[in-house]
């Protein structure tokens, strides 16, 4: 098998480290996750989940353990390597879907393009409004995030996420804000960009209904992984 | 940079009434800074002008003449000389002619007049009255002093029998344009003249104290033919006088004097104007900076979840550090520009309303473009550096908490 886009061995992280109130909240994470997964990660709050994404996304430092992003060690980085490299490689979608109200939904698209190559061509436009089109909102491109429904919203994120291509995106409950319907219809758009352009996912989810419909499962509770198993994906709908 | 203008100006503009609001306390301070300035400069200006009246900026003048007694050898009989200091004839520049010529074509002097001037009596019919005669080039002398503007009768023409005089030295003699005058000096018996002009140079004492005549006529008046008393020259920068002449001090062999070392007390009291004024635009510049800052520091702390975005996106910290320096130099610029248009107003507003005791404007608003350029650099600058302190904030934010906000 080729390289993981992501090996985690050991990995630890503790939080007010030196003082009283030192608590370790992961206590040493082994994680692959390879090209092309749709995994989800669960577990009840306080299990560390948000913390771990944090750390697979680059955005905070482990205390202990290994972190190697496609085969090359990263977890102690200074920030620019890692900032650099979240650009590169990874793409997120949180809950609150995070547009920059100040943009347009195709200006927040192609913001990541601005980001790597310090303009936006007009490829990166029309490249911006496939991936908007994609998402079910070629009709919407110039209009601002708070003129947009929330699924809407969660579907430019979706689209600014995977703007560069990247190799994994990490995604934090990203129908945690949505009804049902809404719920299932991103997922289903996060799933069918994972068949179509082979893009990793790993989705932190509450909702058991999702979690079934993905092709891996990882369990965390308190800091550790006591479940990582590859299951059949259930079909929408289906249940 | 392209994405760090993109993001300043979207930022700048969402802000809305609070970007609106620190733009036009900026412009309100700039414009109050251009203004003072402006009127300081023009003042400055009026005030020496008026107060120098025909004194020049630069006056060349022979050495004072020194007695130089002969000292005994110590131990030989004999008692010391007493020296007294030696009266100063009027004298001429030594080779003046050669150094006007080269003072002509010096860059940092605008314009070069030779004169010979000494002590006279005016007389007309009982009236007799002790001026000063000066003896000019009337082109020469008018493009160093304001006398050409100062005419208010007659003219100043200068053929060899005609006299130019003050205003109230005229009403003392009972003399009109076209009246005769008889002047004589301490080595001359004098001759009538015609009254061919009536200056007024705004003050009563310069108004009595000179009497103009042609070069050659004050050359024989003072029985120093073909020779100067002294030359007066006229800088680019009234303020640069005095480094002129030092620098012309060490390449005549005579004595120079700036208008700032012939009144040392106007230069004090002028000194004194321009430190105080400084303060004011100091402290108005950190009252801006101030503003400048606290509207950035309460921007980031709006803006910390977009921050948290941009920097899970692929932001560097480096990136957001500049999008918010960017924005308080935008701030500064814009609210100097707009601050320059204001205060360019208001000088023109106050130069309709201020004026001098002969009804002249005491002020001129004049597009000063150095003084402009210099105000929107430096509040470009003062706004880079005001953001200096939230952007560092914004930059040092921890992406991870940031977007849980």
């Amino acid at each position: 098998m080729s390289t993981p886009i992501i090996e985690l061995r050991g990995l630890r992280k503790r939080f007010n480290e030196g003082t009283a109130i030192e608590s370790e909240v992961l206590h040493g994470i082994d994680l692959d996750v390879h090209r092309g997964e749709f995994a989800c990660l669960i577990g009840p709050s306080g299990s560390g989940k948000s913390t771990l994404l944090n750390m697979i996304g680059l955005l905070d430092q482990p205390s202990g353990g290994q972190y190697r992003l496609k085969g090359v060690a990263i977890g102690q980085s200074d920030d620019d390597t890692r900032t650099r490299a979240r650009l590169n490689t990874l793409g997120f979608v949180f809950q609150f879907h995070h547009l920059l109200p100040a943009f347009s939904a195709l200006e927040n698209v192609t913001l990541p393009m601005l980001m790597r190559d310090g303009v936006v061509t007009a490829a990166a436009r029309a490249e911006g409004a496939a991936l908007l089109e994609a998402v079910g909102l070629g009709q919407v491109l110039d209009r601002k995030p708070s003129e947009l429904s929330g699924g809407m919203q969660q579907r430019v994120a979706i689209a600014r996420a995977l703007a560069l291509s990247p190799d994994l995106v990490l995604a934090d409950e990203p129908t945690g804000n949505l009804d049902t319907q809404t719920a299932d219809d991103v997922f289903a758009l996060l799933r069918d960009f994972n068949r179509r352009r082979g893009t990793a996912f790993l989705i932190v989810t509450h909702d058991p209904r999702l979690a079934a419909r993905c092709d891996r499962v990882v369990e965390l509770r308190d800091g550790t992984i006591v479940r990582d198993e590859a299951q059949v994906a259930a079909t929408p709908g289906a249940d | 940079m392209r994405f760090e203008w993109i993001v300043a100006l979207r930022f700048l503009r969402e802000g809305g009434l609070q970007t609106m609001l620190i733009i036009t306390g900026t412009a309100l301070g700039i414009s109050f800074i251009v203004f003072i300035t402006a009127i300081l400069t023009n003042l400055q200006r009026d005030i020496v002008e008026r107060t120098l009246g025909v004194q020049p900026h630069i006056t060349i003048r022979p050495q004072d003449e020194v007695a130089r007694p002969q000292w005994r050898a110590a131990g030989e009989p004999g008692a010391q000389p007493e020296v007294q200091a030696r009266a100063q004839r009027l004298r001429s520049i030594d080779q003046w002619q050669p150094i006007a010529r080269a003072l002509d074509a010096d860059p940092q002097v605008r314009a070069v007049s030779p004169i010979v001037s000494g002590p006279a009596t005016v007389t007309r019919g009982d009236a007799a009255r002790v001026v000063t005669l000066v003896g000019i080039v009337p082109d020469r002398y008018t493009s160093v002093t304001q006398l050409g503007a100062r005419i208010v009768a007659g003219s100043l023409t200068l053929a060899p029998g005609d006299t130019v005089i003050g205003r109230e030295l005229a009403q003392d003699l009972g003399a009109r344009v076209g009246d005769m005058v008889r002047i004589a000096t301490p080595v001359s018996s004098g001759d009538a003249y015609r009254v061919r002009g009536i200056y007024d140079l705004g003050a009563k004492a310069f108004n009595r104290s000179y009497a103009y005549v042609a070069l050659p006529v004050g050359q024989a008046l003072h029985a120093l033919p073909g020779g100067v008393s002294s030359i007066d020259l006229k800088v680019d920068n009234l303020w640069t006088a005095e480094a002129v002449a030092l620098r012309l001090q060490r390449e005549v062999p005579h004595q120079v004097e700036s208008w700032m070392q012939a009144n040392a007390q106007l230069m004090i009291g002028l000194a004194n104007q321009t430190l105080m004024t400084r303060l004011i635009r100091i402290t108005i510049g950190l009252v801006v900076a101030i503003g400048i800052a606290s509207v950035l520091i309460v921007a980031v702390v709006q803006k910390t979840r977009e921050i948290g975005i941009l920097r899970a996106m692929g932001a560097s910290r480096g990136r957001v550090l500049r999008v918010f320096l960017l924005q308080g130099a935008l701030i500064g610029f814009v609210g100097a520009a707009l601050g320059s248009i204001g205060g360019y107003w208001l000088t023109r507003m106050m130069a309709g309303l201020l004026r001098s005791a002969d009804g002249t404007r005491l002020i001129t608003a004049h597009l000063d473009l150095p003084l402009y350029g210099a105000t929107l650099l430096g509040a470009a600058v003062v706004g880079l550096l005001a953001a200096v302190a939230p952007a560092r904030r914004a930059a040092r934010l921890d992406p991870a908490t940031a977007i849980r906000l």
